[in-house]
């Protein structure tokens, strides 16, 4: 019934959705601040704002999750109360997630037919997905397995699941952010298939150039309030940019290309490794080396090999011989994560609660976690409470970090600020070598620029740094040179100023044929030190 | 209606360590209405429960001598708990203490010389360690569920002990009772406090609590007996090993369970007997929790659970309760805990299950 809708009857069409001074409250923080909205019918409006603006407390309060203190909201130009999810669903209201909630051992029929409300038999259910799935370009087998399938195929249940529920209003939190930029493209085609359909969409990205792209309006949130509402197409990105975080954007200082040919400060040969559980990735022949100095960017789709590599770089899963990994000359493909860290690699993993940091614990005790050997914390076994206290703070002032103190569990901090707190802890050890994966996953573009700077800047002064992120721009910003992992195999590395985006996107999409034209990519990798 | 349950967004830190004097007190409640439901003086119940046994110097000396062991085991029963390694079997490791002490305490019989006892002592430790060792091996190689595993060595331990006694240990002139001989002078503990039973025991369990609190709170090995405990991912990211964990916290649980195993033999009984502990081993789980596992707090904890082993004897005494109030006082103490702390982390809601917007004509109180 919905994707037959048409925008406007009459001169002023009635918004499908509005709100009118929504105002939610936590504990300690007003999330929401008397936030108006309106989505008109087939319209893409996007919905912009810093990690913390309060962007996901607003769409949890759209699809009933959450519950508003204050504030209308109005659907067809009736007012509604939305008790739960349910009750979203039915006025056809679709909410596609972040991270998708997918049973990897089910079949993709499976995994819809417990989204979807109304019980139906599994064959017409089939059909209606096949139906769904021509109709809107989102080919998608119903009997495979989702642990078989790519993050995008993965994206399209959660589009196709919604789309059977024929929505009127589609709301999509970071949709493209684990994406290849071909399957970006084909998802804004059936966006905007929707749109002309009559469907509204509230979009909510950091992507500035991907609203330009899509959106026809949009909203710009900070710290809860709406700050401006403005037509992307008008814009620049740098001006939307600067709404949202309230100040002058900081633009990234490039140093000036290194000399050549110094002697990699980490060479990963012939590196092989087993996945350690059902769902895992196996490592295959990896190879690559990096010079001091040197930003070294791995690409992919998320789940082809990123965490086991990071875990086999930096010791937390072991290598199979010792010279699989070396670190300025010394092999350590046999040394764990504490040998390691003593040879000079630091590390920041994806994760920052409960890998990175551990939550409960204080910001001083998350320096002890990685910093205590290095920035010799211990005196015959005691920690020195007063130095950690010290070096916190430091990194807390150097990178602009907001916390009441060095107190503050870690867990407390939003995740820009958490991250900028990780990023720092590591670089003010002056490491040799520094792996990071996905530093700005989830923050705000002003703490993205500060943890690119200080990237930048680290590599400066002659460390080895290796990037690992699904973010295609992060790399192309920040990396000398790249590689693409696909199905836990590396591909060559390429000199990013001369890559193809083209060329990466396919190796990201896994098109191996391009890759075999170069023989042992891997391993030659590291002579084309940059 | 429906209720659901929430995890509280903060942890409110005051109400954690509100939480245990919130179970005492409804355990003092309960047990005064379990009085007068059977037919007991209520008032007299809990006076001689609860209060009678603190008003003589004897009393005190007896709460002592009790919570020393209790603090001892649940010291080490902390340390574990931290970095998530269940040692259930704390009864079974004292067993083994006390048989390890006990045997050299039998084989000097009659040797006078100040190292007999130290001798007694280290070995209780090496007894209780070697049986931690099996479950701490099986976990570290095989990644056996230890709660299992040393549970079910305590079943073991104590009918090994009764072998021994009831066999080969057995006292010639002892009229074929299960017993050993009465050790000698040298392998009994000196008494601290003239005129009672408290021995060098209780200071030692003292001076534990408050090394595993440095240790804890202090040291690097704390920090990391800490974060294995938290965030495992983490632990690993900052290269902790996780084996090495299970083997330090096994080995300190099971020791300090066997020197307190020693130390009842070598102190009140004085013997090896069949059954040398009122499941100390087992009561020292509640005492960890009760004193939130910090070693400080172990020691208020150690000592309430020892109000409730005499005071369960001077109520079968004074009001004539039967002997198994002792274990319904315990059991309902540890029950009221966990559902404070339970209700601490959660909130239970009421909610009414989702329905139409249209049906409802006002908006849900949040």
């Amino acid at each position: 019934m919905a994707t037959a809708m048409n925008g406007g009857d009459g001169a002023v069409a009635t918004p499908r959705l509005e709100l009118r001074g929504i105002s939610k409250k936590f504990p300690g923080v007003l999330a929401n601040d008397r936030v108006s909205l309106s989505v008109a019918p087939g319209e893409i409006h996007a919905l912009l704002g810093e990690n913390g603006a309060g962007k996901s407390t607003l769409v949890k309060m759209i699809y009933g999750v959450l519950h508003p203190d204050a504030g209308e909201m109005f659907w067809h130009g009736e007012p509604v109360t939305v008790p739960d999810p349910h009750t979203a669903r039915k006025l056809g209201i679709g909410l596609i997630f972040q991270h998708f909630s997918l049973f990897e051992a089910m079949t993709v029929l499976e995994n819809i037919a417990l989204g979807v409300d109304d019980a139906t038999d599994m064959k017409s259910l089939a059909q209606r997905v096949r139906d769904v799935s021509r109709a809107y370009g989102l080919p998608l087998d119903p009997h495979r397995e989702v642990h078989t399938l790519s993050v995008g195929e993965r994206q399209r249940i959660e589009i196709v699941r919604c789309l059977l529920q024929s929505p009127q209003l589609l709301i999509m939190d970071e949709p493209t952010s684990v994406l290849t930029p071909q399957e970006v493209e084909r998802l804004f085609e059936t966006l905007r298939q929707l749109s002309k359909e009559g469907v509204s969409i509230l979009y909510i990205s950091h992507k500035l150039e991907e609203i330009k792209a899509l959106c026809d309006r949009a909203t710009i949130l900070r710290g809860g309030r709406v700050v401006a509402e403005c037509d992307p197409e008008k814009e620049t990105a740098k001006s939307m940019a600067q709404m949202m975080i309230g100040a002058e954007l900081r633009t990234l200082s490039r140093r000036a290309p290194r000399g050549e040919s110094r002697e990699a400060r980490l060479k990963v040969k012939g590196l092989n490794l087993e996945a350690d559980h059902a769902f895992g990735v196996s490592l295959k022949d990896i190879g690559f080396a990096v010079a001091p100095g040197e930003i070294f960017g791995i690409a992919g789709v998320a789940g082809n090999g990123q965490t086991e590599l990071f875990e086999a770089l930096t010791g937390e899963r072991i290598a199979a011989m010792p010279h699989d990994v070396t670190i300025d000359g010394k092999p350590a493909g046999r040394l764990g994560a504490a040998a390691r860290r003593r040879l000079g690699m630091c590390s920041v993993p994806e994760e920052r609660n409960g890998h990175a940091a551990v939550p409960e614990m204080t910001l001083v005790e998350n320096f002890v976690l990685s910093g205590y050997r290095r920035m010799k914390l211990l005196r015959r076994g005691f920690l020195r409470a007063d130095a950690a206290a010290e070096l916190a703070g430091r990194v807390v002032e150097k990178f602009n970090v907001k916390t009441p103190g060095t107190g503050a569990s870690a867990g407390s901090l939003s995740g820009g600020n958490l991250q900028k707190y990780i990023v720092g802890r590591e670089i003010v050890q002056e490491p040799g070598v520094l792996v990071v994966s996905q530093p700005t996953w989830g923050v705000d573009a002003g703490a993205a620029t500060a943890i690119h700077q200080a990237l930048f800047t680290l590599a400066e002064k002659g460390t080895a740094v290796v990037v690992i992120s699904q973010d295609l721009d992060e790399l192309l910003t920040l990396s000398d040179r790249l590689a693409v992992i696909n199905l836990g195999t590396l591909s060559r590395s390429m000199v990013t100023a001369e890559a193809s985006i083209d060329e990466i996107g396919l190796l990201m999409g896994g098109l191996h044929g391009m890759t075999e034209h170069q023989p042992a990519h891997g391993r030659k990798g590291g002579a084309h030190v940059a | 209606m429906l209720p659901r349950i929430e995890r509280r967004r903060e942890l409110d830190h005051r109400m954690f360590y509100l939480s245990p004097v919130l179970a005492v007190a409804l355990t003092i409640v309960t047990g005064f209405l379990l009085f007068l439901a059977m037919g007991y003086d209520p008032l007299q119940g809990v006076f001689h429960f609860f209060v009678s046994p603190l008003l003589s110097g004897y009393g005190l000396a007896e709460l002592g001598l009790k919570a020393g062991p209790l603090i001892l085991i649940g010291v080490g029963l902390a340390l574990g708990f931290r970095a998530n390694v269940w040692n259930i079997g704390a009864e079974g490791q004292l067993t083994m203490g006390a048989v390890a002490g006990g045997g050299i305490a039998l084989a000097l019989w009659g040797v006078d010389g100040f190292w007999v006892l130290p001798l007694m002592c280290l070995a209780g430790i090496l007894g209780g360690m070697a049986y931690a060792a099996i479950p701490a091996f099986l976990k570290a190689r095989f990644d056996v569920n230890e709660i299992l595993t040393s549970l079910m060595l305590t079943y073991v331990a104590t009918l090994f002990l009764s072998m021994l006694v009831y066999g080969p240990w057995r006292d010639p002139m002892g009229f074929n009772f299960p017993q050993s001989r009465m050790f000698t002078e040298s392998a009994i503990l000196p008494v601290v406090l003239a005129g009672t039973r408290l021995h060098l025991g209780v200071i030692v369990a003292l001076l534990v609590a408050v090394t595993g609190w440095v240790l804890m709170t202090r040291t690097i090995i704390g920090f990391q007996i800490r974060v294995v405990g938290q965030a495992p991912a983490a632990a690993a990211f900052a290269g902790f090993s996780r084996t090495r964990m299970i083997w330090l916290t096994l080995m300190t649980s099971g020791g300090l369970a066997g020197l307190a195993g020693l130390f009842e033999v070598a102190g009140p009984i004085g013997q090896l007997i069949p059954v040398i502990t009122p499941g100390y081993g087992f009561t020292a789980i509640i005492v960890a929790f009760l004193g939130r596992l910090n070693p400080l707090g172990i020691i208020p904890a150690g000592l309430i659970m020892a109000l409730s082993y005499i005071g369960g004897e001077n109520a079968q005494v004074e009001v004539g309760t039967p002997q198994a109030m002792t274990g319904v006082f315990q059991g309902m103490l540890l029950f009221f805990l966990l559902a404070s702390d339970f209700l601490v982390r959660y909130r239970i809601r009421l909610q009414a299950p989702g329905t139409p917007a249209a049906a409802r004509a006002e908006a849900p109180a949040e």
